[in-house]
This record gives C-alpha cells, structure tokens and sequence, in this order.
C-alpha cells in the first residue's frame, strides 16, 4: 500500500500541476486507493471462497471444464472463480470487470454502480497515462454518480 | 424460401461493395447470448435444449427486421445443406456438424443469422460488404435490444454476459473483417501482418473461420479479448486503426510489385488467367488461389490505375470479345460458386469430387470466356 500511495501523491502533483487540484473535491491519491482497496478485497473474497467440486446447480467440475473448454452454467462463474479468474485475465488482456453493453432490464441501481466502476477504471487509465485533463473529468462525473 | 433460391448468385456482403472493397471483403460482428435459468448446452438435456430452441426460434421470428426471415432446422438439414450454409457463412462448422436440437433463422438479404444452440445458445451475426464495422454494430445492437424484450440473458454485473466459454465473457462480442491480401503474400511480407496481428492479441482465421487455411489469400482477423472493454471501443479500435493500418500495408505491397515486381505480377495474373479460361480440371483449392491473382488485377486497374501488359490483358479494352473483362462482382461470384457444397446443391445432386473439378472448371471457362458463354 504504501508504494501505492507514493505513486497516487506523485499523480495529484503532477495533476496540481495542470492545474486541476485545486477544484478537486475528491483527491486522486484517495479515489484510486479506495479502487484498489475495493480490488483488493474482491480478491480476498475469492481467495476464501469456498470452490467445490461440483457446481450445485448443474453438476459440473472443473476437470469436466479443463477437459471440455465450456462450462456447464452461468453459475459456474461464481461457483469456480478462484479459478477461472486466473484464466479470465490471460484470455482478456488483464481485465476481469465488464465493461460496455447492460441488459436494459437490469435494475437503475446496479446499472448506476456499474457506471461508477467503470468510470472509475476509466480515471486509473487517464492517471497512469498521465492525462490529467481527462482524469479530473472523470473524477467530477463519478462524484456527480454517486451522489 | 428453398436454399436453391440464393446458392447460385452471392450475398450482398460479398458482392465487392463497401468502403475499401478492394482489401475489405465484408465486415461481421457475431454477440453470444444465453439464456437465463438454464444450463449452458454442455449440461442441457435434449428436452431442454428444445425448449430453448423453441423459445429463440418464436422470438426470433417474431422480429421486425425490415425483411423476411426464414428458420431452418440444422439438426434435421442434410449434410449437403450445412456444408452450404457453412461456405455461406450462414452458420459455423461447429453448428452445422454439432448435435442435438438446434437451428438458424436467416433475414432474406443473408446480412443477419442468428444460430440457435450453437456453443451458446443464441449466436447472431450482421455482415456488410467492405469496411462498415460500426453500422453492423448499431444493427446487431438494434436486433438485441430487441430479443432482451422477450428473454432474460444470463448477465453478471462482474462479468458481463455469462457465456459457455470464458473467452467470450463480457460483451460477447466477435468483430471480424475479412481480408484479402494477395500483395503481401505475393512479397513475402504476410508473416509480419500474422506477427502485428499477435501482438495485437487478435486472432488471424482462413476464408471458413477457426481452423481453416486462408485459401485464395483471404484472412480473417478479429478480437480475442471480450471482457473489459466495450463493445464501442473494440468496433472503434478496429474501424478507425488496425484495418486502414493492414489496407495500408496491403496497398504498400501492391505498390511495391508495380514498381519493382511487375514481371512477377504479370506473371501471376497471365498464368491465373490462362488456367482458369482452358482449364478442364480444377480443384476448389486451386481455383480459389488462381481467382485471387485476378482479383488482385482487376483491382489494381480499378484502385490505382495499374497497367501492365497482363492486368490490360485482363480488364481490356483490346479484348474485343469482352471489352471490360470480368468485374470484381464476377470473380467474387465465382469463388463462391465453385465451392463443392455451392457446386453439388446448384448441380442439383452430390457429386465425386473429380466430377466437381470438371463442373467447375466449366463454370469458371463460362464465365471468363465469351465463347464458352455462348456454349453453354
């Protein structure tokens, strides 16, 4: 965490620097620390989750995966994910969170929530590639979101 | 609608039309979709799968897609018929030869095919000739939007939508855009566009898709990541760099064989003509790779007004006889044509494979020489 924090303090420098800091109402360095935070415990969740053998729902194993290479049920994704995670993030450059086209019927919160994350990956994009216009953008919209 | 009414002309998307038709055959974008509350098709028993077949199939149907839809039942088809529908681009090899209940629902115009219980349970793809990436988006965007209507999708808020494979998560989505790239073959340069492609993470397919060889120089490229970008993004990266990036290296080769090549390329098309014109034999995989040398000079008279002995040969005017030689729209109507599955169903009858040779052969003299028209 703490060469974490370096590399965010350098970040809101720089953004001071363009001129951005000083409307800033929600710090770079806390945004992204709360991403990767929130990152962070989504791994450990998986890591004691507890993956069984067989999925309850449709019977399959992970053997019947490695052998087959399509999985029995959407429940799959929950049931093994410790490890299909590994796998989602060879196949799909890294990323392991969607992005893109929601189901129309999906509820107005958790599209919203959706929204949040992804402007949120949108702004640790911006920042690493030092666009700090971009980010400071982005940091206003995802406040706006979440207010 | 008989499959007979569209074997013997082209789709439209394959008729050299669109923007940069000379290297962009067709652009295709393909979303998986499945459905909620049931197990994916590896799990399914026969009865389940039939009801999800039924489901998709009167959803399906029931669109407004602005032209007719016809539904074909792919586990009840013959063998000739799906090896049709796969050199159409109709359905996958994996739909065609899979098992178990399953269909395909086809608009008239073949620019929108939806494959019922393929490796997901709903596969649907809109095709465009030349480079029209993000109009196929809007339109296969349009039509599920439509389908969400009827049916729940199995979708994560993590993952986006659920599919049988993890390599389709996310959006689902598979753009690809096929070329033709006879230049870079011909200047030995197509290992570094296979190179550029991999770093890229994209995938390069031959004319039939995963696992085929790309006869007739044609390539298919597409996404390999699904998750974690948007649908948007992927349409865009594609549109707007990577394919005016492989027609500008395309262009490059071409450019190059006139000016240092041009024996070579005269070489090719002469050869490529003579063949195909007197040839009485001719193998599908032999006819495909002589095709593209003619392609390629119709081309480089049409785009940059090359002139070389062998491409005025080709396109005229000293041909008297054809005083425009063959238009693209010919040459891409042969190489679908002169597939065996196109081949035997238009036949009327299965064929061995030296009587096919014989029957294309024919077929190709036909449309390239006017004497042969006149006999047939």
């Amino acid at each position: 965490m703490d060469g974490v924090r370096t590399e965010m303090h350098l970040c809101e420098l720089c953004a001071a620097e363009q001129g951005i800091a000083v409307k800033s109402q929600i710090p770079l360095n806390e945004l992204l620390s709360s991403l990767l935070a929130a990152e962070a415990e989504d791994s450990d969740s998986a890591d004691s989750s507890k993956e069984v053998q067989a999925c309850p729902h449709c019977g399959f194993s992970l053997d019947q995966f490695r052998k087959h290479g399509v999985l029995g049920c959407p429940y799959d994704y929950e049931v093994f994910e410790k490890s299909l995670l590994p796998l989602i993030e060879k196949a799909h450059d890294g990323r392991t969170t969607h992005r893109g086209k929601v189901p129309s019927k999906t509820p107005q919160d958790t599209k919203k929530q959706m929204e949040v994350l992804t402007l949120r990956q949108q702004l640790e994009e911006a920042v690493r590639k030092e666009n700090y216009e971009l980010a400071a953008k982005l940091r206003d919209k995802i406040k706006k979101s979440e207010e | 609608m008989k499959l007979t009414d569209i074997s013997n002309d082209i789709n439209e998307w394959f008729s050299g039309s669109g923007p940069l038709a000379d290297v962009v055959i067709s652009s295709r974008i393909r979303l998986a979709r499945n459905l909620a509350q049931h197990k994916f098709l590896s799990r399914c028993s026969t009865t389940e799968k039939s009801q999800i077949l039924k489901k998709l199939k009167t959803t399906l149907m029931s669109l407004d897609l602005g032209e007719k839809v016809f539904y074909l039942s792919v586990d009840k088809a013959d063998a000739l018929n799906k090896r049709f529908l796969v050199e159409r681009h109709l359905i996958s090899r994996h739909h065609a030869f899979g098992e178990g209940p399953r269909g395909v629902v086809i608009a008239e115009q073949q620019s929108f095919t939806a494959m019922i219980n393929e490796e997901d349970h709903l596969r649907m793809l809109v095709l465009k000739g030349g480079l029209q990436l993000t109009i196929c988006g809007k339109q296969i965007n349009r039509i599920d939007d439509m389908i969400e209507r009827n049916v729940d999708y199995a979708f994560s808020t993590r993952y986006g939508y659920l599919t049988a494979c993890p390599t389709n998560l996310g959006t689902g989505i598979r753009v690809s855009v096929m070329l033709h790239l006879p230049a870079l073959k011909l200047t030995g340069q197509i290992e570094k566009f296979f190179n550029a492609a991999k770093d890229m993470n994209l995938a390069v397919r031959g004319l039939f898709g995963e696992g085929t060889e790309a006869a007739g120089d044609f390539y298919q490229l597409s996404n390999q990541a699904t998750l974690g970008v948007s649908e948007a993004d992927i349409i865009r990266q594609f549109e707007k760099t990577t394919i005016p990036e492989v027609v500008e290296y395309e262009n490059a080769a071409r450019n190059q064989l006139l000016a240092n090549q041009s024996d070579i390329l005269d070489d090719k098309i002469s050869r490529a003509m003579a063949l195909l014109k007197n040839a009485r034999l001719i193998s599908s995989h032999e006819a495909l790779f002589l095709l593209s040398h003619l392609r390629l000079g119709i081309n480089m008279r049409n785009h940059m007004g090359a002139s070389t002995p062998a491409i005025k040969n080709l396109c005229g005017p000293s041909n008297l006889d054809n005083p425009r030689g063959p238009s693209i729209k010919t040459i891409n109507r042969l190489f679908m044509v002169t597939l065996p599955a196109h081949l035997q169903l238009n036949y009327g009858k299965a064929l061995e494979p030296a009587d096919r040779d014989l029957l294309r052969a024919k077929i190709i003299r036909s449309a390239l020489n006017a004497e042969d028209k006149t006999n047939q």
